[in-house]
């Protein structure tokens, strides 16, 4: 499977990683070797194996339903740019 | 002229009550200061690691098997990626391919008393994002991630309903087993259950349906139903001008009662969601789901169903009185009380729904008692007072003059005569001081008489200040007046 110029920007723009148009062009060639290697995979015959969501053969702890956490606004927001009445405050999100 | 079919599927995210996030050990509590309520885990510090709330996960395999659904014995949970400020992580989690509520049904039913069945695709568990402000703080928006992590429980229904009335028939039947399962204060107001609608239209008879909008942002009963009216109608001329539906994201304005377009963006709805690998699969064994069924509470429909059979209510008065948990528990508490369903059912219905209407009340604010009801409906089965007296006595409660019918029954003196000697010296008595009335009375025919003797009730209920038992005033003046 082939991937485009365009797929490449489309992905980056979509994980918001900035590419210049040289930079995407060397990825449309690593990442189609990738796809490649994929393609391989896919000859596999995989009937009746179920998917594998995690690698680790265990299943998830449950935790009681307990406050355990307090306020700690103070530090958190000592490394946020900036804050207001307890808000972070963020560029503009204009909806 | 085109007939047009509506066709309606509503995804209901419900908040669920537990004291703690989904995957965090912060409080959900409400209305807390901004950002106190975030921990580090909300907020996606590095290195730090969620755990799943054994809390939430029992509240959403009590939903399952409130609908009938299949509970599979594993779900997993996924990253549902998009950028948003009040997403600190990037995504959410949520989970879509293994949920961990599969197929299941939702009864409703209609105005009318009829019923259908909603199918439910299934409902999964996620977490609630942060809130956005966007007043003006110097050109920039607030976040508060208080809300960040709450656990939500997605109910998807197929896309079963064919009208705005059944649209809310099935959130009102969702608000009703939410609530009944306590999983949920369903406070639609402060955004406990919050519903996206993907509304569509198609001619009647096309098997194929037509092009849907979404519709965010409904957040009452009575705003879906206006939300759909507004989108049904402008779909419809839309194609019949000639034009075509997109499938596109709208949002509802209360205010303008009418629902636009949102900015839309060609790759929005590219969530690329994958495993996610801070989460392993969730895996429910058969003993913990029968653990949960036995401690689900009796549900609407087998309430309604008791009401029913047992207690020998219409289908129409089960229906009302099982229609929410806080109605349903009153009503038992006074029926205990009282010892009697059917006069607890006409008085929760008649005079007590009457008054809480006219307030703007819910029956939890009820400035009277289950128990206060109680004791006045026994006061009108063992005729100490007459049933008009009784109304009286409930006033008096509800405005809160006495904490019991008896004390308002005696300061106002308002027990019944039912002593015969003394409603009979009464009766005498009118009669003595109406010589006219009582010619008239013996000259007119049985017909006449059965209207005219109405005054000398009137006169004797009079004398005694309301307080002689109607119908032994009744018998005793007939007895008299057709003597002679």
């Amino acid at each position: 499977m082939a991937i485009e110029h365009a797929d490449v920007l489309r992905a980056a723009h979509l994980a918001r990683v900035g590419l210049s148009d040289d930079e995407a062009t060397g990825y449309v060639d690593d990442l189609s070797r990738i796809l490649e290697m994929v393609d391989q995979l896919q000859a596999v015959d995989t009937q009746g194996i179920s998917p594998l969501a995690h690698p680790l053969d265990a299943t998830q702890r449950l935790r009681p339903d307990e406050v355990t956490e307090h306020s700690q606004r103070e530090r958190f927001q000592a490394c946020a740019p900036a804050t207001e009445d307890g808000l972070y405050l963020v560029p503009r999100v204009v909806e | 002229m085109m007939q047009w079919e509506t066709v309606i599927g509503l995804e209901v995210h419900v908040q669920l009550a537990t004291q703690s996030k989904i995957f965090s050990g912060a409080s959900t509590a409400f209305g807390a200061e901004p950002n106190t309520q975030a921990c580090a885990v909300d907020l996606g510090m590095p290195g730090v690691l969620p755990v799943l709330n054994e809390n939430a996960v029992a509240m959403a395999v009590k939903f399952g098997l409130a609908i009938d659904a299949e509970i599979p014995e594993t779900s997993l949970f996924e990253r549902k990626n998009y950028f948003y400020p009040d997403l600190p992580k990037g995504y959410q989690t949520s989970q879509m391919a293994q949920p961990i509520v599969g197929m299941g049904n939702v009864e409703i039913t209609l105005d009318d008393g009829t019923t259908r069945t909603i199918r439910v695709h299934h409902a999964h568990l996620e977490e609630d994002a942060g809130k956005s402000l966007h007043e003006d703080y110097h050109g920039m928006t607030g976040i508060d991630l208080n809300r960040a992590g709450t656990p939500l429980l997605e109910i998807v229904s197929e896309p079963d309903m064919r009208s705005a009335k059944e649209a809310v028939a099935y959130i009102r039947a969702i608000h009703a087993i939410v609530t009944y399962l306590g999983i949920s204060d369903g406070n639609m107001a402060e955004g406990s259950m919050r519903c996206d609608v993907n509304v569509s239209v198609r001619p009647k008879g096309q098997a194929a349906f037509g092009t849907r909008a979404e519709i965010k942002n409904v957040n009452s009963f009575r705003f879906v139903e206006k939300a759909i009216a507004f989108e049904v109608e402008r779909q419809i001329e839309l194609i019949e001008d000639g034009g075509q539906v997109i499938q596109e994201t709208r949002l509802f304005d209360p205010e303008r009662d009418e629902t636009r377009a949102m900015r839309t963006k060609e790759e929005a709805n590219d969530y690329r969601y994958f495993p996610c690998p801070d989460l392993l699969p969730v895996t429910l064994d058969s003993a913990y789901i029968d653990h949960q069924r036995a401690l689900m509470p009796e549900l609407p429909s087998e309430k309604r169903q008791r009401f029913e059979n047992q207690l020998g209510l219409s289908a129409y008065d089960a229906g009302v009185l099982a229609s929410s948990r806080a109605m349903a528990e009153y009503f038992e508490a006074v029926k205990e009380a009282c010892g009697d369903a059917k006069q607890a059912a006409n008085w929760v219905q008649g005079e007590l729904s009457a008054n809480l209407n006219r307030e703007n009340l819910e029956i939890g604010d009820s400035p009277v008692t289950a128990e206060q009801l109680g004791g006045l409906i026994q006061r009108v089965m063992d005729d100490t007072i007459s049933g008009k007296a009784a109304k009286q006595v409930f006033q008096a409660l509800w405005d809160g003059e006495a904490d019991s019918a008896d004390a308002i029954i005696d300061a106002r003196g308002l027990k019944q005569v039912t002593d015969t000697g003394a409603i009979e010296g009464m009766v005498d008595q009118v009669i003595a001081d109406s010589p006219i009335q009582v010619a008239q009375y013996r000259e007119a025919d049985e017909a006449k008489r059965g209207k005219m003797i109405g005054y000398f009730v009137g006169q004797v209920m009079k004398a005694s200040r309301g307080t002689a038992n109607p119908q032994q005033v009744n018998s005793l003046l007939k007895q008299k007046l057709d003597q002679a």
